[in-house]
């Protein structure tokens, strides 16, 4: 999608990015806690991806900006102002949800108008606008069809263009690419992105989908009962987590028996650095990334300690993922693909990790994704 | 599906068709067909006892009057029902059952008991308010409540009401805009339905009015009929027929719309500022 809005009449429509502040936010229901203390920043123009599996409490943060909940404690600050006891319609907050949300009763056109209208805006400044927002989301040409005659993207898309006609101070994005398929959710992530730079709002954007997280935020935050875990730029998340918990949600894990000893940690006679140089002697779970297992075909006779058999292999695309069995636990390796096809099932390999600094834990259980 | 299967299933369909048609139809033809016979025996078919329906004041204010207590028991119904479960389903919604309970009550109440609970307040009422037919819709609404509660309902769960308020309230719109505005445009059927379903009620109650002393059609029908069978059967068939026609035309403002001009609901359309049509 290429669509591009004219710059003066945009320029006219968008406003500045403000800085977002939810501050040791606390929501309770029935006993379970939702929200323990979350404290996020965003600063203008921002787009922060919440991330994290179901119950972890990120759709209610959300909820909390938008207004459509109270929180227990603490406060959401936009712009500059409290708005925590503010009513939903009172925020000046766009938000696009999981779930179609079209008025079934009215046009494409209708739907971004609307907005506008609750706003009092003139007739022809509402018409104006709510063309650019089509334009903007690459729709214009749809602007009389209802709900039922869009496909489930163009619906999200009339949905974020219907978001942004209202010029917001804070557009809130709860999974609204959840319902899409494959190809279609990654082509109208892409064009989230390039309408929420070109617009320049700050966004706030939960998703359970990692990749979706990765792929569009500048800054991630992985969330875990009702805590932020980690909160940083994608390539930090994915390459140094800062907890086993992040290491294990984001990206595939090996969980891999070891030992630690003076700040190491011994994985069957591979000696691996600590990224917790600190931790306590003992037993511990090292958390190897797939990319950080190297392979070599040969069995007994070729480099590497650990002896083991490939019992699978998953093709994706450039790299395949290889699951290697070593009689009491297997491990993935990702390899390029033209590697991986040279071990068929059945074939003896040695597998080597690269000394890469490591997580440890201490935990048995893996975090569920969602 | 075979030929034949298909073949029998259309058979069954017509026979189907036809027994209730007759069901239907039958009592109604013997009903118009007692209306049009003569006065003595022999005599020729004559429109006399429907002709001299317009000759009868009391019956020709009966039908005013059942007409003004469905309109304003349908609006009654709709006023008092509509947000209550619009707002117990976005706001309350542990009271749904008990909501539910109350509506469906007046169905498990014999009309008789409900007429001698509400005779002392219907009295207290012409004696110190004022006496009109018209204070029968205050029982009528509760009458209704379980037949428009069920199309309500059911027009409430074919929508998802909490994204389309959700939606409504970030775009600006009080709980006023998301009712009347996003939700009610939405389940115009269900709305239809339990207004029908209400006019129907209403014009064809007997019971209250007449032990509560009101002279609306039903009981106007009956007075006629003890003078005059010829007339209040003709009245009874023409009754059945406008409920009939009004059926058709409810069920033709209730279609769903495919497309709606965008005066209606107040947005015109942008010819200039959007793209193709």
């Amino acid at each position: 999608m290429t669509t591009t809005v004219a710059a003066a009449g945009l320029g006219t429509a968008a406003r500045a990015g403000v800085e977002v502040r939810l501050e040791n936010l606390q929501r309770r229901y029935a006993g379970v806690t939702a929200l323990d203390g979350l404290s996020l920043t965003m600063a203008p123009g921002e787009l922060v991806a919440l991330l994290g599996p179901s119950g972890c409490g990120k759709t209610t943060a959300l909820r909390l900006v938008a207004g459509l909940e109270q929180a227990d404690s603490g406060r959401v600050v936009v712009g500059g102002e409290d708005v925590t006891g503010q009513p939903t319609n009172k925020r000046d907050v766009g938000m696009v949800f999981q779930a179609y949300s079209l008025f079934p009763h009215l046009t494409a056109w209708q739907n971004v108008a609307f907005g506008l209208q609750m706003r009092k805006v003139d007739a022809r400044q509402r018409r104006q606008r709510a063309g650019e927002m089509l334009e903007l989301v690459g729709l214009s040409g749809f602007a009389d069809r209802f709900a039922h005659q869009l496909s489930g993207g163009q619906q999200q898309r009339v949905a974020l263009a219907r978001a942004l006609a209202i010029q917001p101070k804070v557009l809130l994005l709860d999974e609204p690419l959840s319902a899409l398929d494959a190809k279609v959710r990654a082509r109208l992530r892409d064009e989230i992105r390039r309408v929420q730079l070109e617009v320049g709002i700050t966004t706030l954007f939960v998703t359970h989908d990692q990749e979706e997280a990765l792929a569009i935020a500048d800054r991630v935050g992985v969330m875990h009962s009702g805590r932020i875990e980690q909160l940083g730029p994608p390539t930090t998340i994915y390459s140094r987590p800062a907890t086993p918990f992040v290491a294990e949600f984001v990206g595939l894990t090996n969980r891999l028996p070891g030992v630690v000893r003076g700040g190491e940690v011994d994985v069957r006679g591979t000696r691996l650095p600590l990224v917790q140089p600190d931790a306590a002697d003992g037993p511990a779970i090292a958390l190897v990334r797939p990319e950080a297992v190297t392979v070599a075909s040969g069995g007994e006779t070729a480099a590497g300690p650990l002896v083991g058999t490939v019992i699978a292999t998953a093709f994706l695309g450039a790299t395949s993922r290889v699951s290697i069995d070593l009689g009491d636990l297997t491990v993935l390796a990702q390899l390029p693909t033209s590697e991986a096809t040279a071990l068929p099932a059945g074939t003896r390999v040695r597998i080597a990790i690269r000394p890469d600094p490591v997580l440890i834990s201490r935990d048995e259980a893996a975090p569920e994704r969602a | 599906m075979t030929r034949a299967r298909r073949l029998r299933l259309q058979v069954f369909r017509v026979i189907v068709l036809v027994l209730g048609g007759a069901f239907f139809l039958v009592p109604i033809g013997a009903m118009f067909e007692f209306s049009t016979r003569g006065n003595r025996v022999g005599a020729p078919r004559t429109l006399e006892a429907w002709t001299t329906i317009v000759t009868y004041p009391d019956l020709l204010g009966a039908i005013r009057d059942s007409l003004g207590l469905a309109t304003i028991t349908s609006v009654g119904m709709l006023v008092l029902l509509l947000p209550t479960m619009i707002w117990v389903r976005l706001r309350l919604p542990r009271l749904k059952r008990s909501i539910e309970f109350l509506c469906l009550l007046p169905l498990t109440i014999p009309a008789i008991v409900l007429v001698v609970g509400l005779s002392p307040v219907y009295r207290w009422m012409a004696i110190n308010l004022v006496d009109t037919i018209f204070l029968l819709s205050f029982a009528y609404v509760i009458l209704v409540l379980p037949f428009a509660y069920r199309a309500l309902d059911a027009g409430l769960s074919a929508i998802d009401v909490k994204t389309l308020s959700e939606a409504a309230r970030s775009l600006g719109a009080g709980w006023g805009t998301v009712m009347f505005r996003v939700i009610a445009p939405n389940m115009s059927s269900a709305l239809l339905n339990a207004c029908l379903l209400s006019v129907a009620l209403v014009l064809g109650e007997f019971t209250f009015a007449n032990l509560l002393s009101y002279l609306n059609l039903q009981v106007e029908i009956f007075q006629l009929g003890l003078a005059n069978a010829g007339t209040s059967i003709a009245v009874s068939v023409a009754s059945l027929m406008f409920a009939f026609i009004l059926l058709v035309i409810l069920s033709f403002f209730g279609r769903p719309r495919r497309r709606v001009a965008p005066e209606r609901t107040g947005l015109a359309y942008p010819s200039a500022a959007a793209g193709p049509k």
